[in-house]
């Protein structure tokens, strides 16, 4: 660690939050605090992705950090608040797998993503290409918690985790993604967000709930 | 070895042994002013073992040696861990002795003996909280493990004092892995003492218990003895933490002379006094778990600890 600059530093520090975030994330069975961890991570992904456009003076990248500062910690996490208070739902179902038991399929899942990691980190050339395995391992996790969560409200929050994980992977591997494709994410998961919403609607009316539990089954079989 | 290191070493010992008390009481007499009670005397603990000791003892009908002998060899086992804790100074005569490994396994004989001398006497209590006991620390021991390899890795050795002396030495950096490992060993600490979110040390609901559940079948000097050595388990996690987490104060090396000794009596005394009051305010703002929850809670601490085990490994932070 000797003459490890600072902000090299606090972008790992960022990356191990962002990592731990994910965790409480799989472990949390609130929808409300789901949904504070995620502007969190939003947080998180601004601070990184600040330290590194002053680190590397590319001026895009302040465009992305304002992009992100936007739309996820201000925007998305606003859009689903408002979603849970009209829908009125604060909890997700019991988890399909116990929360020790996820924490060590998800210990399990970081391990193997950073293996995967490993072979392209060492193929990438920027300073921060070390955490490349923590954004591999985010988007992991951010599978897992998709799988666990029977409710329709959890899992569209693990994708848009997902999609933080894969926004700070193009950072890390290559100092961000070209602007006209980060701009097109951005609109791509706002859009999806205000679509799954009109959906979170539609699937109540159906099934009086919004566990995905029930569109397991075609209607003729009842 | 010198005489400044058999002086560090016979010091540490006795400090524990004396101060073990003080600190519970602390502790105590910390969160009575959080919850606007009147605080019990910070000497409270001290009283209650001189108590203790001053009465006749009474054993069940059908107890083995097993039940007389458990409290001699919890209490020993303490004082020993607390002998290869670097709490004052790192350049310890018993340092080549034994590791950090050997004291989650001193740790861990502690336990065990507890455990099977509550199941002796064949009480429903006692075996309730044995077996509540091992629930519990089947879980916590691993993350203690986890924590001290983290240290490990950091500065290349398993031994305690150079752990802490290479820590130390080190430039300061920020650590995330440091940072998760500190959170999964406050973690640990509260649930092996018996500390709020796992266990409630002032409970008198003999289903609620775990720790104390053990303890029913005890009276007199046999009690005190393990007061003394609970009171001495807490003292020790709680140097184990400086030794870890805050290693600045204490006298660092072989060759440390009795200048540095007494600078690190009032640092020892003040890391104390300020955990002391952290453990009181943690303790205040959680509610206890239900027993069925306190896997969940060990479940985290190791996945912290392992978390950050994972973050040393790859970012080298």
């Amino acid at each position: 660690m000797h003459g490890t600059p600072i902000d090299l530093q606090l972008l790992n520090a960022c990356a191990a939050i962002l990592l731990l975030l994910s965790f409480a994330m799989l472990a949390q069975r609130r929808i409300v605090t789901m949904v504070n961890l995620l502007a969190l991570q939003g947080v998180m992904l601004f601070l990184a992705t600040l330290l590194l456009a002053w680190r590397t003076g590319q001026g895009h990248l302040l465009v992305s950090a304002a992009l992100t500062l936007g739309l996820k910690v201000i925007a998305l996490p606003w859009l689903l608040h408002r979603l849970i208070r009209r829908l009125q739902v604060y909890w997700d179902t019991e988890p399909l797998l116990n929360v020790p038991g996820t924490m060590l399929v998800g210990l399990v899942t970081v391990v193997f993503a950073f293996g995967l990691a490993q072979p392209i980190a060492e193929l990438a050339s920027t300073a921060t290409r070390n955490a490349l395995g923590i954004a591999v391992a985010v988007v992991l996790l951010a599978f897992l918690t998709m799988i666990t969560r029977r409710k329709a409200m959890s899992q569209v929050v693990g994708f848009l985790s997902m999609e933080n994980g894969l926004f700070f992977g193009a950072m890390s591997a290559t100092y961000g993604m070209p602007m006209i494709v980060e701009l097109g994410v951005a609109l791509d998961v706002l859009v999806a967000m205000l679509v799954l919403g009109v959906f979170f609607f539609q699937i109540r009316e159906q099934f009086d709930s919004l566990d995905l539990h029930h569109l397991e089954s075609l209607k003729e079989e009842q | 070895m010198n005489a400044t290191a058999w002086l560090t070493q016979f010091l540490e010992v006795i400090a524990a042994l004396a101060l073990a008390p003080l600190f519970l009481g602390w502790v105590n007499a910390c969160r009575a002013w959080l919850q606007n009670r009147s605080a019990p005397s910070l000497l409270l603990p001290y009283r209650g073992i001189r108590k203790l000791f001053h009465k006749d003892a009474v054993i069940a009908t059908g107890a083995s040696p097993l039940f007389r002998l458990a409290p001699y060899v919890v209490f020993g086992a303490m004082v020993a861990a607390a002998a290869i804790i670097p709490s004052m100074g790192t350049g310890l005569p018993f340092r080549t002795a034994a590791d950090a490994i050997v004291l989650v396994g001193l740790l861990a004989i502690a336990r065990v003996f507890m455990s099977l001398a509550a199941m002796d006497i064949g009480t429903a209590f006692g075996t309730l909280g044995a077996r509540r006991e091992m629930m519990v620390g089947f879980l916590a021991e691993p993350a203690l493990l986890m924590v001290i390899f983290v240290a490990s890795l950091i500065s290349a050795t398993t031994a305690l004092p150079l752990i802490t002396e290479r820590l130390a030495a080190q430039t300061p950096a920020l650590y995330p892995s440091l940072a998760f490992t500190a959170v999964a060993f406050t973690m640990v600490l509260l649930a092996e003492n018996a500390r709020i979110p796992v266990d409630n040390p002032a409970t008198h609901l003999e289903l609620t218990m775990i720790h104390e559940a053990m303890l029913l079948e005890y009276s007199a000097r046999h009690l005190a003895l393990m007061e003394w050595a609970a009171a001495l388990k807490l003292f020790n996690y709680a140097c184990i933490g400086f030794a870890l987490f805050v290693p600045w104060g204490a006298s660092l090396g072989g060759e440390a002379g009795l200048a540095e000794l007494a600078v690190s009596i009032p640092a020892l005394a003040l890391k104390l006094a300020i955990s002391g009051l952290w453990l009181a305010v943690i303790e205040t703002v959680s509610a206890k778990l239900r027993v069925f929850r306190a896997p969940e809670f060990m479940a985290s601490a190791f996945m912290f600890a392992v978390l950050g085990l994972l973050v040393r490994l790859l970012l080298g932070a």
